[in-house]
């Protein structure tokens, strides 16, 4: 007998199943092979150590934005500015990865703190915005994505450029300052091991330390928290420098973890991303984990799909505009959770 | 700054602001109502992404450009539709099922392209339709206002049509007092018997109606075919130029204005060799100020109220 604090759980795994439904159905319609595509679809990604290591190479980006995005969606702040942080702090980094020369610990280690910093200035401003004067986070974070990513195409095509290279990317990283890789045959990297730990610092921030309770409750209600005695303009931007802290992380360790040289000339998505992330873990980080990971391994597929079959990768973007759909739809299967309830009260 | 002078006080220039402005003032006319209605339809790319396409597509199988652009609003309708469907019905937080449509839209439109033309960058392959430019008579044959405002798109005329009916439909007509009071205080219209969902639907239909007008002009008039990704952030600006026209139907469709000519000013100063990059971000960067402005003297006005009242 499912109980209805268990609904949450089953209404997520009903969202995913209806979303890979779906999935079916399209690939059913387009595939001359559909049954050959589902299987390529669902197995391939598990089939090599070399795909597995693709997995977790596309986890970790979306572990770092969605990280970020459910701290930010906890305080109630609809602020999808991560997109644009990552993309810049990626850039900043870059420029130190490039320009510095420094033993192969302290290149890194430099290159991604001056990115992460970077992303917590950035998105202060937002934060500050809101905070103090109530402007609407969600249009200035939209905004500065784009602005951001103007100045960073500006420096890519203008001061980092490589002329020798036939493409629009920058000059070679200095080998010091790129991250190692975990594992032979695959391209995870240290960065695997920065964002857990970082994962794990966020739940106990959030869980166990007054801070992280007065940003829940803020976002519960910011009002009643104001009343109740906290300073809600300061948790805001205190939530607004640890995801821009994050997100910033997140791009410059992408960057130095699996590039040579910078290379992004439109935005990556990521920070969007981390907003399906997020969702779907249900603003928790020990749940980004699994989520990352089953977006992650989804989008594999779905390359590996396009490669090996008649169906283009791009049908993920409609299976996740689904799972956005369904996830946040507060009403979907609610008349399920208020007959489990009724029940629950009968029993009791 | 003398080239810059001469690039800008031609009446090429002042017709190109023109036609870079119509798919922005259509889309921030689309932002305006379901604003009104106190719905924020960050679709908006989404949806004229989606139109786009509709109407190469449309207009491609049929031969008739006109039915293209039926298709192109129709489906754009349509699209506005499913946003309506799952935030009013479902209660799916309206932001992120704006989010979900762009994302649709952006990897959706690629998918139905490599279908129907094996091409995933641009539409090439099918021969899709044009709506026609229109001469003015008269108007045409004026110095200096003929070679700015006649000879434009078909839709370029509707778009400044459109502010008009915007216009009269918010300010003068039953069900433009009714979306204004379901955005102003949802209970209070709810109180007296109108309908706050219908007028939902109603604001959000007629958001994406607009937005793909806007759409369609962009593969049937600003380009003659679709390109991946086309609209390019238009749909944001949109939105950007409503919310800096503060939710007014003039405001908006001269801060529209202002991001058209900001935007040919981007092609124009290329001359000056100030990388185009940068001169990109202005528009978003004026919104930010704009909204800052805004939000400041908000702020400012309420404290006061505050300290009168304690008085």
């Amino acid at each position: 007998m499912f109980r209805v604090k268990y609904f949450e759980a089953v209404r997520t795994a009903a969202v995913i199943v209806i979303a890979l439904i779906i999935a079916f159905l399209i690939i059913s319609l387009v595939s001359d092979q559909p049954l050959k595509t589902i299987g390529i679809f669902l197995l391939e990604p598990f089939s090599t150590k070399g795909h597995i290591g693709n997995v977790i190479e596309m986890a970790i980006p979306l572990m770092f934005t969605g990280l970020a995005v459910s701290l930010l969606f906890r305080a109630n702040m609809f602020n999808l500015g991560a997109e644009g942080i990552f993309y810049f702090s990626g850039v900043v980094a870059s420029v130190l990865a490039i320009h510095l020369s420094l033993n192969s610990w302290l290149h890194p280690l430099v290159a991604i703190l001056a990115g992460s910093l970077t992303g917590a200035l950035l998105s202060a401003i937002p934060g500050i915005l809101k905070a103090k004067w109530n402007a609407n986070e969600l249009v200035t974070s939209l905004m500065f994505n784009n602005i951001l990513f103007g100045v960073g195409l500006y420096l890519l095509n203008y001061h980092l450029r490589d002329a020798k290279a036939f493409a629009n990317v920058s000059f070679k990283f200095e080998k010091t300052a790129q991250l190692s890789k975990l594992f032979a045959g695959t391209r995870i990297h240290t960065g695997l091991i920065i964002v857990l730990v970082l994962i794990v610092l966020a739940h106990l921030f959030l869980y166990r330390t007054k801070w992280g309770y007065e940003l829940r409750m803020t976002g519960v209600n910011r009002e009643f928290a104001r009343y109740s005695g906290m300073k809600t303009a300061k948790v805001i931007i205190l939530v607004h420098l640890i995801a821009g802290f994050i997100a910033g992380m997140g791009g410059s360790v992408e960057v130095l973890g699996m590039y040579s040289r910078f290379q992004w000339t439109s935005l990556p998505g990521y920070g969007l991303d981390g907003a399906l992330v997020a969702m779907l873990a249900k603003n928790n980080p020990l749940s980004v984990i699994v989520s990352a990971l089953f977006l992650a391994y989804i989008r594999i597929g779905a390359d590996l799909m396009a490669r090996l079959s008649d169906v283009p990768s791009e049908m993920i973007s409609i299976i996740q505009a689904v799972i956005i759909l369904l996830i946040s739809a507060e009403q979907f299967l609610k008349f399920w959770k208020n007959r489990m309830l009724l029940k629950e009260a009968k029993e009791a | 700054m003398n080239s810059l002078l001469d690039v800008i006080l031609t009446t090429d220039f002042a017709f190109s602001v023109l036609r870079v402005t119509t798919p922005i003032l259509f889309a921030a006319l689309g932002a305006l109502i379901s604003n009104r209605a106190g719905i924020i339809n960050i679709g908006m790319e989404g949806i004229m992404l989606v139109s786009a396409l509709a109407g190469v597509i449309v207009s491609a199988y049929t031969h008739s450009a006109w039915v293209g652009l039926l298709g192109a609003v129709l489906s754009g309708t349509l699209i506005a539709g499913i946003l309506a469907f799952f935030t009013l019905k479902f209660k799916t937080h309206i932001i992120l099922g704006g989010v979900a449509i762009n994302m649709f839209a952006s990897g959706g439109t690629v998918f139905i392209l490599y279908l129907l033309s094996g091409d995933k960058g641009s539409s090439t392959s099918l021969a899709s339709k044009v709506l026609p430019s229109v001469q003015i008579p008269l108007l045409k044959d004026i110095p200096v206002l003929g070679p700015i405002l006649s000879g434009h798109h078909i839709l370029t005329y509707f778009s400044i049509l459109s502010v008009l009916v915007v216009y009269y439909l918010l300010n003068r007509t039953p069900l433009g007092l009714r979306i204004r009071s379901v955005g102003e205080n949802p209970h209070a219209a709810q109180s007296v018997g109108v309908s706050v969902v219908r007028i939902q639907y109603t604001a959000l239909l007629l958001s994406g109606f607009f937005a793909s007008l806007g759409g369609a002009y962009m593969s049937m008039g600003y380009l003659s075919l679709f390109t991946r990704d086309m609209v390019a952030g238009r749909g944001w600006i949109a939105i950007a130029a409503e919310s800096m026209g503060r939710s007014t139907t003039v405001g908006t469709a001269l801060t529209s204005l202002l991001f058209g000519a900001a935007d040919a000013l981007s092609n124009a100063l290329q001359v000056l060799k100030i990388p185009a990059e940068l001169i990109a971000t202005l528009p978003y960067v004026a919104t930010v100020v704009g909204l800052i402005i805004y939000a400041v003297s908000e702020t400012r006005k309420k404290n006061k109220k505050l300290k009168t009242t304690v008085k």
